[in-house]
């Protein structure tokens, strides 16, 4: 299997030098080509301060950020066209709200990939009828419920073509009838075969999707293994109590 | 409270005539038209007791000789009524002028180029200078001011203004325009800066620059949400033209004045007053139509 997308060694903090809050603590993760790799821990541990860091939304202070063997964290590097190959789904959708939704989705795909108007239309509509959402291309974001919003964010950033998508908390806003039908959309693009880094606190369906498992604390991955053993046999003490945390929550 | 006492002891079959109203809904509309009723009698009420008051008062023939005199006002109101274009014509061509100008500096004070330093340092004095100093001011620098200079001499021919360099109708508007673009700018600047950080994040992550992303995410949004300050400004700026009649310009406040020169009396002032409104009021209702359209195509209901 062929190495996706490397973190090697990576720090970063956020504040001036007295009040310095380091947020990732020599983080290093290897992404295996349509692996999907999820980030648990509990907020503030880091998880999307990592994942904005992979698609350069954040500089980092030190370590190297690897996709396919090139070093993306350069300084000085135009991050345009390494984000069009990384697609970025957020918690808040972060959807445009003064365009339609099929506006949203051809807005990357005419303006950075130069696709001409029709072409991207008729690739968006293709899109939005495997997701269900054909009949609401004509609407605008907050005329749709959370999840449809949260499937159209999805399908704008798909209509890039991404080689790797980032995942950020993307049910974390939604009502527990609303996270099935996301869900079901990242189980799709998985079986696409699609390479996913997902933060997330659905902790079964980390369990069902993820063929790594990373958690978090403090910036720091404490322990990362696949879910069977994570889940069932975690060996830190910390990711036991926050398992059990999960667990006394219900949310397991 | 009769009607109140019947209702009181009659428990509502559950039985309905479909269409007809239940006991709260009959109690409701009772009291609503009460309310418009009593609204209604106590606002003529209020309304003619003011005005029998004012007009049986000892001043109001004289107030009313010197500002509402109706001879008066039918001789002028037509006459200044053919100054109103002047007024219409200078607003019409200030307006764009300010938008463009005002956006130019808005973007200059957003610039982040260390390149460009120096023209954020000029749209942040520019705005300070111009949004502090009275607009008359202005008006009397520029439009007396420059031409003084003497250093542009004849016609000057654009598009289809044209006339001499020295004319304070080219000078005038050139004076409210760079007053009303600082205005502008700051409100333009706020819009910008109101669009959320995480509409940036969106766009750049899916790999638009930070020229496109200004272009189509954030300046859109941001147009679309200083609309109603816009018009404000612009609301102003219809009243400030009038301003301009110091620089000689005659327009419907001015050629008001000299009639109320000639002949001592104010009516053609509040004919000037009138028709100012006449001007602005049917502006602010264009705001809330705008407005509310904006909120019912993005917002709310879902369309099918």
């Amino acid at each position: 299997m062929t190495t996706k997308l490397s973190i090697r060694d990576v720090q970063k903090s956020f504040g001036r030098k007295h009040e310095r809050k380091v947020v990732l603590d020599h983080v290093s993760l290897d992404v295996g080509e349509h692996q999907v790799v999820c980030l648990i821990g509990a907020s503030g541990s880091g998880k999307s301060t990592l994942l904005r860091c992979i698609n350069l939304l954040e500089p980092i202070d030190d370590g190297e950020i690897l996709l396919d063997g090139v070093d993306i964290s350069e300084p000085g590097l135009d991050a345009d066209p390494i984000r069009r190959r990384i697609g970025m789904v957020f918690q808040s959708y972060n959807l445009f709200p003064h365009m339609s939704v099929l506006h949203n989705i051809t807005l990357g795909p005419t303006k950075v990939l130069r696709r001409n108007r029709a072409e991207a239309e008729a690739a968006a509509m293709e899109l939005l009828g495997r997701f269900s959402l054909a009949d609401k291309a004509a609407a605008f974001p907050d005329q749709l419920s959370g999840g449809q919003q949260q499937r159209v964010a999805i399908v704008r950033a798909l209509a890039m073509k991404p080689e790797l998508m980032l995942l950020d908390e993307v049910t974390a806003a939604l009502d527990p009838v609303l996270v099935g039908e996301v869900l079901n959309v990242i189980r799709d693009m998985r079986t696409e075969g699609m390479t996913m880094v997902l933060a997330t606190h659905e902790m079964g369906f980390a369990r069902e999707i993820s063929d790594l498992v990373c958690f978090l604390k403090d910036g720091v991955i404490l322990e990362s293994a696949p879910p069977e053993q994570l889940f069932t046999a975690p060996q830190r003490p910390e990711t036991r109590e926050f398992l059990e945390r999960v667990i006394a929550s219900g949310r397991l | 409270m009769t009607e109140l006492d019947e209702g009181a002891g009659t428990v509502s079959a559950p039985s309905r005539v479909p269409g007809a109203l239940t006991r709260r809904e009959e109690w409701l509309r009772r009291r609503r038209r009460r309310s418009t009723t009593v609204a209604l009698v106590s606002t003529v009420l209020t309304f003619g007791v003011l005005f029998v008051v004012v007009t049986n008062s000892s001043g109001w023939p004289k107030v009313k000789e010197i500002f509402f005199n109706a001879e008066r006002f039918k001789e002028d109101f037509p006459e200044l009524l053919g100054y109103l274009w002047v007024d219409v014509k200078l607003f019409l061509q200030c307006a764009p002028l300010i938008v463009v100008w005002g956006m130019v500096i808005a973007l200059c004070r957003n610039t982040r180029n260390p390149v460009l330093f120096p023209l954020r340092v000029f749209a942040a004095v520019y705005t300070d200078f111009f949004r502090g100093v009275p607009v008359i001011l202005t008006i009397y620098l520029v439009g007396f001011g420059i031409p003084k200079l003497g250093l542009l001499e004849g016609e000057f021919h654009f598009l289809w203004f044209g006339g001499s360099w020295t004319s304070p109708y080219l000078w005038g508007p050139i004076a409210l325009v760079l007053a009303y673009s600082a205005y502008v700018a700051e409100v333009f600047r706020a819009g910008i800066e109101s669009v959320h950080e995480s509409q940036r994040a969106g766009a750049r992550s899916l790999g638009l620059s930070q020229r496109q992303t200004l272009r189509h995410v954030v300046l859109p949004q941001a147009v679309r949400r200083v609309i109603p300050p816009l018009m404000n400004d612009f609301l102003s700026l219809q009243k400030d033209v009038a301003l301009l009649s110091i620089l000689g310009i005659i327009e419907v406040f001015r050629r008001a004045s000299s009639i109320k020169d000639l002949t001592g009396n104010f009516t053609p002032i509040v004919a000037a007053a009138v028709i100012f409104l006449a001007l602005t009021i049917p502006e602010t209702r264009l705001v809330d139509w705008y407005t509310a359209r904006q909120r019912k195509r993005t917002g709310g209901s879902v369309i099918a």
